[in-house]
């Protein structure tokens, strides 16, 4: 079945549309991550034009962390408090990235410099959390598991000044650490369509030490937000958002994260990580040769 | 006595008299295509009739020539080149007036039926598009990109040159089909007809124009991104909330 796309200007198979929103949706719904780093790449594959694809998936990945959200509530895994700083984070994040996309895009660079991003960071947090989830299946393999992680933070968010307590995450720190990591992942947001949960779940680990309880409930918290105000943002500045390309990645969506969540409960929590890093790499290394291959049309277009 | 006298006052007349230009009596399958859901590109049929003075038929053969031109736009085309190893955006050239769409059909090889000046002046063919180039204009650096936007838009199926499409019968009759992809752009297509012989384009019509628009749902969703901006971005994020908070909840049931 063919449908138009209003605002992308060309018409796709919506069947494709809802299958890449499903498959996106169950690996997101197993691995508590949005989706949008597989979403944007995969519609510009499919010759989505990459403004309205990253506009359009993180509009989509509002959708996806909704029903997460509310499990988290409900068993009351979302700390608010941090929550709201990184929030804060993430909204002059979407600002600065909605003003850093229109110079990238005025100078011709927008999509150089999101196929960089894509590589450095999904290749370095890709293969960070490989070499993490390896070594904890290679230990329970040999019988004797690593001895758990020490929960504290980076030094460097220690030396920060001005310490708040988040009493749900367990925390007395600067709340300047999450502000900049909320900002980052704010830009991440606007620029790449993503969630940022990948990024952001790791940081709260390793860098602000968050007890593990309350770290994928506040991700989502965040990444709701952050993701309703780079919509905005988009719909103001590149009106790229296509609301019948996001429909249908999300009547796909929807249905596939609950059935990664169903999967999810079957598996080991080491074994979906590496094979998460496995999928992160791929794209990594995917994008990565496409830098370095000639392209199919070393011409692009801009309309004035 | 008089009738033979009209017949040789006919036979003596003067020749610039009898040999009145026919005239093109051009035509469209459609005037108006519409954008809807299901749009996936439009096949349009030009035809139409070369109507002779006196409704005599000449010996020489004639050749037709279409030409349908989207709107033109400004555009900035971006060269990517290998710079360290990564493939970037390394070179640009302005356009002021390059069209959105051109598609041309003609009954024969267009070099076959006109000189290269007359072509040049029609702008017939891909190649002799003018384009207005804006910016210091250096001749082949200008050629290597309009060849780069011509190539461009061929494989998107946004221009085409279509060497024999033109079918013409008994002299009088013409018609050929043209291609729209759905990535057009709206606005006002303008059919040019061309009549031609020996080498010189006698007439030339360019009358008719086919309106390419959204309507309904495609177009109330692009007027609201555009002009109610802030009132969709919401309605956006309205729908994409609703869709996932209606799945949770129908899953926690099941």
């Amino acid at each position: 079945m063919d449908i138009y796309l209003p605002i992308a200007n060309l018409s796709v198979n919506a069947f494709v549309i809802i299958m890449l929103g499903c498959g996106v949706g169950i690996l997101s719904g197993m691995f508590g991550v949005g989706g949008g780093f597989l979403t944007t790449p995969l519609l510009i594959f499919y010759g989505i034009p990459p403004t309205v694809a990253a506009a359009s998936a993180s509009t989509q990945v509002t959708g996806s962390s909704v029903s997460g959200v509310f499990a988290h509530l409900k068993r009351d895994g979302v700390d608010f408090q941090m929550g709201s700083v990184l929030i804060v984070g993430g909204l002059f994040g979407t600002l600065f990235g909605a003003g850093l996309f229109a110079l990238l895009e005025r100078l011709g660079q927008i999509d150089t410099v999101i196929n960089i991003l894509y590589v450095l960071m999904l290749g370095g947090i890709g293969g960070m959390m490989a070499k993490e989830s390896w070594q904890s299946v290679q230990a329970s393999r040999g019988g004797q598991p690593l001895p758990p992680r020490k929960k504290r933070h980076h030094p460097l968010v220690a030396s920060l000044p001005l310490r708040w307590r988040f009493y749900k995450s367990g925390l007395y720190i600067s709340p300047l650490a999450p502000l900049i990591l909320g900002f980052v992942t704010g830009i991440m947001t606007m620029l790449l369509g993503v969630g940022g949960g990948f990024i952001m779940v790791p940081a709260m680990l390793y860098l602000l030490g968050m007890g593990a309880r309350v770290v994928v409930g506040t991700s989502l918290f965040q990444i709701l937000f952050v993701t309703i105000s780079s919509t905005l943002m988009h719909s103001l500045t590149t009106k790229a958002v296509d609301i019948v390309l996001t429909v249908f990645l999300l009547l796909g969506g929807v249905v596939g994260a609950q059935i990664g969540a169903r999967l999810a409960q079957r598996m080991r929590p080491d074994y979906l990580r590496l094979m998460l890093s496995g999928i992160v790499l791929l794209v990594a290394l995917r994008m990565a040769l496409g830098l370095g291959w000639q392209p199919d049309e070393i011409y692009t277009v801009q309309i004035l | 006595m008089i009738g033979r006298l009209l017949l040789l006052l006919l036979a003596f007349a003067p020749a610039s008299l009898l040999a009145v230009e026919p005239k093109l009596v051009p035509d469209v399958s459609q005037r108006k295509i519409q954008i809807q859901s299901g749009f996936t590109g439009e096949r349009l049929l030009l035809f139409g009739a070369i109507i002779y003075p006196r409704g005599i038929v000449p010996k020489d053969r004639v050749d037709v020539a279409i030409i349908l031109r989207g709107p033109s736009q400004a555009i900035t085309l971006r060269e990517k080149q290998q710079i360290a190893g990564i493939w970037v955006n390394a070179d640009s050239s302005d356009f002021r007036s390059a069209p959105a769409y051109y598609a041309i059909a003609s009954s024969q090889p267009l070099d076959k039926i006109v000189d290269a000046k007359t072509a040049a002046i029609y702008e017939l063919g891909l190649e002799r598009m003018q384009l207005s180039p804006s910016g210091e204009i250096v001749g082949a650096e200008q050629r290597r990109f309009i060849k780069g936007l011509v190539a461009l838009n061929k494989k998107q199926g946004l221009y085409r040159q279509d060497d024999q499409s033109v079918e013409i019968t008994d002299d009088v009759l013409y018609r050929a089909y043209l291609d729209i992809p759905s990535s057009v752009p709206v606005g006002t297509y303008v059919a040019e007809t061309l009549l031609i012989r020996d080498g010189r384009i006698i007439v030339a019509d360019d009358n008719v124009e086919i309106e390419i628009q959204k309507t309904g749902f495609e177009q109330f969703v692009t007027v609201m991104a555009d002009k109610y901006s802030l009132i969709y971005g919401l309605f956006a994020v309205f729908i994409s909330l609703a869709l996932g908070w209606i799945a949770g909840s129908i899953f926690r049931r099941i």
